[in-house]
């Protein structure tokens, strides 16, 4: 925990707007630069200045290591379950066409399914890997 | 011709920061450094027009791993220790590996040279057809999450590979606190 006040008055001002941004680059992936990768690494670096300035402890209250186990694992099963609906549809695995009438449509959910389990786990994984890294460091 | 002394004084920036990040002992500058060395290579890619690839690199390269290489040194300690043996002959080794790679480029199509077969192959049916086969005008995410699907599912497998070796190896025990534990026990 960082106890200079300007320190934690910023973080607390900019983190909601790190989280809001990273939710923009996300669902936003279709139509301009960005999707889950990178939003996933985005929110995850919200939470990450938020354990650099509050400390590690903070952290690990705000998001439990069990909580984080579930979404690594989550967002990867997420990604391969849409393959499997679409095996289930009668089609190849992955191929998004047959999650909707028109293709087009099924194509545009596909994505934005599978986008949106890349930036559960890629989030999740960060935020673990930093939380192992700098959570040895506690006194 | 702007561009070309744009690329030209970024390159030799990205040199500089590899090199003063080979040469200097003091770990926390020598992370900087890779943060500087990443936000350079961010910009290239956005002078590439790749700008999907710089956003991952900004936010990555720059953002997270700087953090990450921070926490590490604040486990090791900041100062590198001098090298054992001499430089000379690892040096060797990656310039004959560096002058094969040249050399191996020689063969390859000149950059953005249209008739390049990458350029022949599926990329026009990509460009041409992936707005009305995806409905989704950015043709980096159609191409990632949909006629390459398989491909990024693969990568996300990567990515949750790393967090469970991390998990295995270093774990997210709960310090024990002594005063807390001590009455429970």
């Amino acid at each position: 925990m960082i106890d200079n006040p300007v320190l934690r008055i910023i973080a607390k001002i900019i983190i909601p707007m790190i989280l809001l941004f990273a939710l923009y680059v996300q669902f936003h992936g279709d139509f301009g630069p960005g999707g889950g990768f990178q939003a996933g690494v985005i929110f995850a670096a919200g939470f990450i200045l938020y354990g650099l300035v509050f400390g590690t402890e903070a952290l690990r209250s705000a998001v439990p290591p069990g909580a984080l186990r579930l979404l690594t694992a989550f967002g990867l099963l997420l990604f391969a379950g849409v393959g499997a609906v679409t095996m289930l549809a009668g089609s190849d695995y992955l191929a998004y066409n047959a999650l909707a009438q028109d293709p087009v449509a099924g194509q545009h959910l596909g994505i934005l399914i599978v986008e949106f389990g890349v930036g559960v786990t890629v989030s999740a994984v960060m935020i673990t890997i930093f939380l192992a890294f700098a959570g040895r460091n506690d006194p | 011709m702007l561009i070309e002394s744009v690329n030209i004084i970024l390159l030799a920036l990205l040199a500089v920061t590899a090199i003063a990040a080979v040469r200097l002992r003091d770990l926390f500058a020598v992370a900087m450094m890779f943060g500087i060395y990443s936000l350079l290579a961010a910009v290239m890619f956005v002078l590439l027009d790749a700008v999907d690839v710089a956003f991952t690199e900004a936010a990555v390269g720059v953002g997270i791993s700087t953090v990450l290489m921070l926490a590490t040194i604040g486990l090791v300690g900041r100062y590198e220790r001098g090298p054992v043996h001499s430089s000379l002959l690892p040096l060797a080794v990656v310039v004959a590996t560096g002058a094969a790679l040249i050399y191996g480029t020689l063969d390859m199509p000149h950059f953005g040279d249209p008739a390049a077969p990458v350029h022949q192959h599926v990329a026009p049916v990509y460009i041409t057809e992936s707005p009305q086969q995806t409905g989704i005008p950015n043709v980096v995410t159609s191409i990632l999450a949909s006629y390459r699907g398989y491909d990024t599912l693969g990568e996300l497998a990567v990515i949750f590979t790393a967090g469970v070796g991390v998990l295995a190896l270093l774990g997210l025990r709960r310090r024990k606190r002594p005063g807390k534990e001590g009455v429970r026990q």
